[in-house]
């Protein structure tokens, strides 16, 4: 199953009965999937005017307390930037897919992680985050969709799965999750209160300063629930590693390889790879850290991730950093090169 | 068998480039091996070249993007030549020979011309050549039970286009027996093997 048709099928199996999106390369096959199935499963698939129109029909689903998803490419999901504000602001639930391609502007269409900033920083203005996934395989991209939504539910946030060109576009196995068939309770939703209960509001404009920053700071005590406890990474080959390689969806797999090769030769290099990226696995490479000589950082970017993995490191090791822009996937190869370089130094400096 | 086999198929768009990989990477499905199909895409497909790198393999796929394949199966000219310094050596080239009028020079890869555009004009498979070319490659070096191709042929037609079924199974069948004088075949049909 292509990685784009497998996100989509998750998340119709996850209850996902609302899709809204516009079609952009390389997430089209998603759409293309949604617009076969979802009107088989009595769902909506609905191509928007425009990604800020979509994003908009997912707030309203969402707010009327029910499943729903957009998909995109980087520069599409800029456009959702003031959206997904929104629903960050009145506390929606939502699961966004951003399918990365090479930027900034138009950039072009092949894989990228160059929105790593914006997916774990500012995807719209004001003081907000959201949960980021990052999968690395086919299954995984089935596996996070599934886990998105009951994350976005069990918080009231939305959540982004970051993937890039490459993991939508490939085929890969994959074992499909039993669909879901029961779903946690709302009672905050507006669905007509029939004179029954109370209104319920779903807004994200609060004019006194004193509510506002109240909002604020419950959100920020959720984000500290959710740095507590939903922090996730992989680790591989790390209880030895003297190079500790961090490296998240696809640019992990090329590190994989690279790391393989490298005990091949002797050097005891190891792998990352965070499945959050927000929450940032600050913990799990504190750990590694502490028995590492030296820390490298491999992205499909100009270097993003790295700040964040140098706030953890805080100058205990060297932490370098290499990438591949514009479209290109760093080769095992390359990779290898300076993971080799690294040892060279390491073992120079202790001479 | 190889423990794990990195393929890169290469030709025009529209010659079935992305269908031939397809075909390899649900025979890999249906053995139970780890795989991965990636496809270039965007503007290639738009009527210019169009490539895809399968990996089959009994561990996890590290890096889905063949750079330097085992196996190269080029359908043209300019696929030959931009990507046959990349293949390791010892590895294994498949040629459409009615396409490439130049064949390459290396002495340390195994190369195998198949006029396949040709033989499938003259059997009326017209578009068929890419499965010709997986029917040579399967008999070249086996990666996996022929049986099981077959099987990947049929999941892989689909049913709107049934009646191509026997075309695409004839086309497999040609490549598959197809003598070229100097190949010799490491693994050999059974014997219960047959074409309908």
């Amino acid at each position: 199953m292509k990685g784009n048709e497998a996100l989509a099928e998750a998340a119709i199996r996850a209850g996902c009965r609302f899709f809204f999106g516009y079609p952009i390369t390389p997430q089209t096959e998603l759409a293309a999937y949604m617009a076969k199935r979802m009107p088989k499963e009595g769902g909506v698939y609905l191509q928007a005017e425009s990604e800020i129109a979509a994003i908009n029909m997912v707030y309203g689903a969402s707010a009327a307390g029910k499943r729903a998803m957009t998909s995109s490419s980087s520069p599409g999901i800029s456009l959702k930037g003031e959206g997904i504000s929104y629903m960050a602001g009145a506390d929606l639930p939502g699961v966004i897919i951003n399918v990365q391609r090479g930027g900034p502007g138009l950039g072009g269409i092949q894989p990228s992680q160059s929105d790593y900033f914006q997916a774990t920083r500012a995807t719209g203005h004001g003081d907000f985050h959201l949960i980021v996934l990052a999968p690395s395989t086919v299954q995984e991209m089935t596996d996070y969709v599934f886990r998105a939504f009951d994350l976005a539910d069990e918080y009231r946030t939305p959540v982004m799965i970051l993937a890039d060109g490459m993991l939508g576009q490939m085929m890969e196995p994959v074992v499909l999750p039993e669909p879901k068939t029961e779903f946690p309770a709302k009672p905050w939703a507006v669905t007509g209160h029939k004179g029954q209960r109370t209104h319920n509001i779903v807004n994200s404009l609060h004019l006194k300063p004193e509510r506002l920053e109240e909002t604020n700071v419950e959100r920020y005590q959720r984000y500290d629930r959710i740095k507590a406890t939903e922090q996730l990474a992989e680790e591989y080959r790390v209880e030895d590693a003297e190079i500790v390689v961090v490296a998240f969806g696809a640019s992990s797999r090329i590190v994989r390889s690279a790391v393989n090769k490298a005990r091949e030769k002797g050097i005891k290099a190891g792998l990352i790879r965070p499945i959050t990226l927000w929450p940032f696995p600050a913990d799990a490479i504190s750990a590694a850290t502490d028995r590492a000589k030296a820390i490298l950082t491999v992205e499909m970017n100009m270097g993003q991730m790295v700040d964040d993995v140098r706030l953890v490191v805080c100058g205990r090791v060297p932490v370098e950093f290499f990438g591949r822009a514009g479209g290109i996937i760093p080769t095992p190869a390359e990779t290898l090169a300076v993971i080799e370089r690294i040892a060279a130094s390491l073992e120079g400096g202790a001479r | 068998m190889a423990a794990s086999l990195n393929m890169l198929l290469a030709g025009f768009g529209g010659q079935g480039i992305l269908f031939a990989g397809k075909l390899i990477a649900y025979a890999g499905l249906i053995e139970g091996r780890e795989l991965s199909w990636l496809p270039s895409y965007g503007p290639e497909m738009r009527g210019g070249t169009a490539n895809c790198s399968v990996c089959l393999s009994d561990e996890p796929i590290g890096s889905p993007l063949v750079l330097e394949p085992d196996v190269l199966v080029a359908m043209n000219q300019p696929s030959l030549d931009k990507f046959i310094d990349s293949v390791v050596p010892g590895g294994k080239v498949i040629i459409d020979s009615t396409m490439c009028q130049r064949l390459p020079e290396r002495d340390d890869v195994d190369i195998f011309p198949v006029p396949a555009t040709q033989l499938a004009e003259d059997n009326g498979l017209k578009g068929l050549a890419s499965v010709i070319l997986i029917g040579k490659l399967l008999r070249e070096i086996g990666f996996c039970d022929p049986r099981t191709l077959d099987e990947a042929i049929v999941k892989s037609v689909p049913p709107k286009k049934a009646h191509l079924l026997p075309k695409n199974r004839k086309a497999f069948e040609i490549g598959m027996l197809n003598e070229d004088g100097e190949s010799v075949p490491v693994c050999s049909l059974p014997e219960d093997w047959s074409v309908e």
